[in-house]
This record gives structure tokens, sequence and C-alpha cells, in this order.
């Protein structure tokens, strides 16, 4: 029994880093940019913030590290897509290379790093709770933060002005641009938070969940991230119902392989990007209705006055 | 301030000198990376741009490097030009490198030398099969190729790895994940006594004409390029859009295949963990570089095959980690996305605002 409560505890941890990801791309894409740097960025993040965790002895710290450095190479990509229109495909992937290589090259001295012992953030009484207590109530806060901000993230996106607005500048920027809304500048903002968002994925990967740095780690994380985006149809709400779907997806290969299961490890751990692959099939496969939901200008630059 | 004017026509110019500059910029932020690491600038740009094309030797070495990534992103080329976005490359190289090993394990010492084509064309259809998946999976249920592409390059380590720790592993191996060394007779042929060029090179020589008649002089080809730059005038003229999809995807995936069975029966011998060694992502940046033009990609593929090289020396001899060449190479495309800007537009001193 013991076992699966543990299994639902990982199942959150895992998601969360999945999730913080994921809202931060649909933020850019319903402002109508997609980023494909998202790996690079987690990458970079997962970097400065283990460093910035070592130095300071402060988890919060490294999440913040973490979020600046995301928000600063979402900043580049931004500068070179929205201002420049180059192409956003192109741009990402130039993004993650660049990432996946400078997050090695500056996480050399920390990859022998260790961090200090870890806080447990039990909730008082409630995680002394049989099962309920060790699945839930022994969370890392930034889980329910992630809660807290898809659920502030659905209410921004679908009841606020201001959401009205970055939704209509990622569905038809020329008409924002008509009303005077400044579509350039609204999409920089939505492509810099939400890279801040990849940031604070990336530290809590290698801060709480690893917690160390390796090269490499984010092992497409990034890029699974990017799937949940379309699997949720660009809502938060099922942002997050589908990272903890792959979350509970990567723990099972190692409780499968804890159950004594006689499969070779790599078979396993195929499993959360086969999952991906099949997911995109199987959402993929109705076009009307992605269609339907797709924010319309993803994509596609935009040049107020058409130069 | 300054502004962004479209101009009337691209600049044919600046076609050719965005990369001259962007590699400029390169250059440029490196220096100012090995000031930064206190390391002597001159020396680190002489690792990378002087000793990896010193004598008969080192250019050997370029060649080697640059065969793969030539071959893999002529494939590419095809594939961005008619905006399908293939970015699994390494995984359709692994596959090439698995199915090849897997005949190349059958090779005794007596084998005839022919093999070598089996095994090469084991190599084409291991990537066309991998890069295949990606096309049904578009073709039957629109999912999209840069997510599936990519996350069959995962799985395709991870069936490496269950393949030379598991079923294939050499039973005399001391328990390391290889394969067995493959006998003699897989061996690409050498072109010169003494250095490791093999004729990987005219493999390369022949993919590069073979994809510009393609590219340029067939009816194919043309299709596929309008495909990707005027899809709905290119549907007007009966164009197939299926037939470009499964096209760009069929032939990239051979030429990464290809890439990895030449590598495997090439330089290593045997299949180990090791055999992905980024080709496959590195092709992206000369694909770019080279303007997806087959002959620009010639020139990239040294180029970044000088950065690749450059990068193990700097390793050794300036104990600088190797992981300074992904920097160069991200470095490097994200410039001359920057520059392209040109190709477009000029810059113009902002006189006045426009509303």
């Amino acid at each position: 029994m013991n076992e699966s409560a543990l299994l639902v505890a990982a199942t959150l941890n895992a998601g969360t880093v999945l999730a913080l990801a994921a809202l931060g791309l649909l933020l850019n894409e319903r402002a109508g940019v997609v980023n494909l740097g998202a790996e690079g960025m987690m990458l970079c993040a997962a970097v400065a913030g283990f460093a910035a965790a070592v130095h300071s002895g402060s988890d919060w710290v490294g999440f913040g590290a973490g979020a600046l450095a995301g928000a600063a190479l979402a900043a580049l990509l931004g500068w070179l897509v929205i201002w420049l229109n180059t192409n956003q495909y192109a741009t990402g992937l130039a993004l993650t290379l660049f990432g996946t290589g400078f997050s090695a090259f500056i996480g050399l001295p920390y990859t022998r790093e260790q961090l200090g012992p870890r806080t447990s953030y039990d909730v008082p009484g409630l995680s002394e709770l049989p099962w309920v207590g060790p699945a839930l109530f022994k969370q890392h806060p930034m889980v329910w933060i992630a809660i807290g901000l898809t659920v502030g993230l659905s209410w921004w996106l679908g009841r606020s002005r201001s959401g009205l607005v970055l939704r209509a500048v990622g569905e038809s920027p020329e008409s924002a641009h008509a009303l005077g809304y400044p579509v350039r500048r609204i999409r920089m903002a939505a492509v810099v938070a939400g890279g801040a968002l990849c940031g604070v994925a990336g530290a809590y990967l290698s801060v709480i969940y690893t917690p160390m740095w390796v090269e490499g780690m984010v092992a497409g994380k990034g890029w699974i991230a990017l799937a949940l985006t379309a699997f949720a149809t660009w809502r938060p709400l099922r942002v997050l119902l589908g990272a903890y779907l792959f979350g509970g997806v990567t723990m099972l290969q190692f409780h499968l392989q804890g159950l004594g299961v006689d499969v070779a490890s790599q078979w396993l751990t195929m499993l959360p990007y086969l999952a991906t692959i099949l997911v995109l099939v199987l959402i993929s496969s109705n076009a009307a209705w992605i269609r339907a939901n797709v924010p319309a200008s993803l994509g596609k630059p935009f040049s107020p006055g058409g130069a | 301030m300054f502004r962004l004017e479209s101009r009337p026509e691209p600049s044919r110019w600046m076609v050719l000198a965005s990369p001259a500059m962007a590699l400029l910029l390169t250059v440029a932020i490196g220096t100012v990376l090995f000031v930064a690491l206190g390391k002597d600038p001159l020396a680190g740009l002489r690792m990378f741009f002087w000793e990896p094309i010193k004598g008969g030797h080192a250019w050997s070495e370029i060649a080697m490097k640059a065969v793969p990534l030539t071959l893999i992103a002529l494939g590419l080329a095809l594939c961005f030009r008619a905006n399908v976005w293939n970015i699994g490359a390494e995984g359709q190289y692994i596959l090439g490198a698995i199915f090849a090993g897997g005949v190349a394990m059958h090779a005794t010492p007596e084998t005839s030398r022919a093999i070598v084509v089996l095994i090469l064309m084991a190599g084409v259809a291991g990537g066309m099969v991998w890069a295949g998946i990606v096309a049904a999976l578009r073709d039957r249920f629109h999912a999209n190729e840069i997510l599936v592409s990519l996350m069959l390059v995962y799985v395709a380590e991870m069936l490496l790895g269950y393949l030379v720790y598991g079923p294939w592993k050499d039973p005399q191996g001391f328990n390391f994940p290889q394969t067995i060394t493959f006998a003699s007779p897989t061996q690409l042929p050498r072109l010169m006594a003494g250095a490791r060029l093999n004729v990987g090179l005219w493999v390369a020589v022949a993919g590069v004409l073979a994809m510009t008649v393609f590219l340029f002089r067939t009816l194919r080809g043309l299709q596929a390029q309008m495909g990707g730059m005027a899809p709905l005038a290119a549907s007007y003229a009966g164009f197939s859009a299926r037939g470009t999809l499964w096209t760009a995807l069929l032939v990239s995936g051979g030429l990464a295949g290809l890439a990895g069975a030449m590598e495997t029966i090439g330089p290593l011998g045997q299949l180990t963990p090791h055999v992905p060694a980024g080709y496959g992502f590195a092709a992206i940046i000369v694909a770019f570089v080279g303007r997806l033009h087959p002959v620009g990609i010639v020139f990239a593929a040294v180029l970044m095959s000088m950065f690749v090289i450059g990068g193990e020396l700097a390793q050794s001899r300036m104990q600088l980690p190797k992981s300074v060449t992904g920097v160069f190479q991200g470095l490097l495309l994200f410039a001359l996305l920057a520059f392209d800007t040109l190709i477009h537009h000029r810059v113009r001193r902002r006189t006045k605002e426009i509303a």
C-alpha cells in the first residue's frame, strides 16, 4: 500500500517539472510564439539554479536564478523572432543547441558539487495520515505553487481583460494592432514570462528533483512539455493533468523495476518518449479539433504595417 | 534609434555575406570567452582555425568529420526547403548504424568484400525506417514531425543501449557494452595509407552532385521546394504535399542512415553506446550555415569539423572543456539567423516616429 503512496508522491513531483515548463510554453504559444528552445533554456536554468543554490545555500535563490536565466535566454529568442522576424523553428533550435553546449560548459565545475541537507516540507498533522500523508503532504511547496499557478493562469487567460488581450495577440495580431495594442511588446512580455517559468522548471529539476547537476539532465523534458501544450489544446488545467500523466509514466519505469518486472531498463526508459509520440498521434488525428484550438497566428511573424 | 526597412528585393550580397559576418561575430564572442576564462585568445583561435588544417593528416581528419555532416545536412536541406522539420537526424543516424552493425556482425574473415555494399544499403534502410515512422505519423495522423522525430532520437539511443548491453554484447568483451569488432572484409576501403580517410569522401561528393541535380534540375525537386515556399501554389499546380513529405523524410533519413553505416564500418569498427556523436544535431547548423545549398553545405561542414577538432585540441592542450564546441556551434547559428534579417531588410536611422 505504501508503495502506491510513494508512486503518487513521485508522480506529482515529476509532473511539477513538466507542468511548470509547459505552462511557460503555453503562455508563449497563446501569444503566437512557438519556442523550440525550451530544452536549452531549461538546461541553462538548471545549472544556474543549481549554482545559485550551492553558493547561497537557499533553494529559493536557486529558483530565482533559474527564472532569470530562462527569462534572459527567452528575451534573446524573443528579440530575434519578434523584432527581427527570424524563423521561429530555426531560432528555437539554435537556442536549444546553444543552451545544451553552454550549460555543459559553465556547469563543469558543478558536476561534483552537492547541495546541503534537504529540508523536509511535511505538513504538520496531515503528513502523519496513513497513505494520504506520504502521498500528498510531504511535497515541496513548488508542487502546490504549480497547482496554484495553473488555476491562476487559467483564470487570467479566460476571465481577465489583460488575458483576453494576450489571446487576441495570439489569435489575430492584425486586429489587436488595429485596436492599438502593442503586439510585439505583448508578445515579448509573454515570451520572457514563459521563459522564466521554463527556468523555474529547470531549477526545480536540478535543485529539488534530482538534486544535482549532470550534463544534459533535462533529457527531453523540454520537448515533452512542448508536446503537452498541444495535448492540452492550450488550456492550463489540461496541461497540469497531462503533466501528472507523464510524470506517472516517467515514474512507472522505476516502480516496475522495483516490483521485479523483468524487462531491460532501456525499454522502460523509452516509455515517456513513446508515450509522447502516442499522445501526439491520438491528439493530432482529429485535425479539425486541433485547428479549432490552436492559437491562429502560432508561429507566424507579425510586423506592424505589414513590413 | 534604428529601424528595419524591407528591401524591395532580397540582397544577393547579404546571402553570402551573412555567414561570414556570423562567423566573425562568433570568433569575436569566442575571443571574449577565452579572455574571461584567463586563456590566451590567440592560442585559442589557433586551436580552432589553424591547427585543424595544418598538414595533410589534419585535412584527412577534417574530411572524416565533414563527410557525415555533409551527407546528413544534404537531406536536412531538402527537408527544410520543403518545410518539413525533421530534427531527428541523430536518431536516423543511430538506426543506420544499428542496421549496418546487424549485417556486419555476421561477416567472417572469409566473407566477400561485396558485403560493404550490403552493409551500406542496410544503413540506408535503417535511416529510412526511422524517418518513415515520422512521415507515416505525420501523413496519417498529422502528428507534428518536429516532436516525433526528436522523441525517436531518445528511443533510438535506448534501442542501441539495449542491443550493446544485451543481445549483441561481445561475449569475449570483458562485459563492456560493445559488439564484437567486425571482421576485416567489412572495413570501408581507405583512400591512402597512413590516414583514416576512406571512400566515404567519394560518397559525399556523389551525394552533393546528386542533391544539386535533384533540387535544381528535376521536377520532383522543384515540387518539394515549391511545397515549402508556396504550399497553396503548389497544390494549385497539382503537386502532392504528401509526396513531398515522404520524399523529404525518406531521402534525409536514408542519407543520415548511410552516414551512420559508414561511421560504423569506418572509424568505429563495432557498435558501442558512443555511436551517437551529435552529427545529427550539428548537421542542422551545417544546413543553415550552408544556405540549404549543396555546395554551401560542403563549406559549412568543413567549418563545423574545424570547430569539433578545435574543441578536441582545446581540451587536450588548453584544458578547456570539450563542450566549448557546442557553445560555438550554437552561437554561429544564432548569429547567422540574426544577420539573415539583413537579406530582406536594411537598417535605417529612425528620423521620425511613425505611429
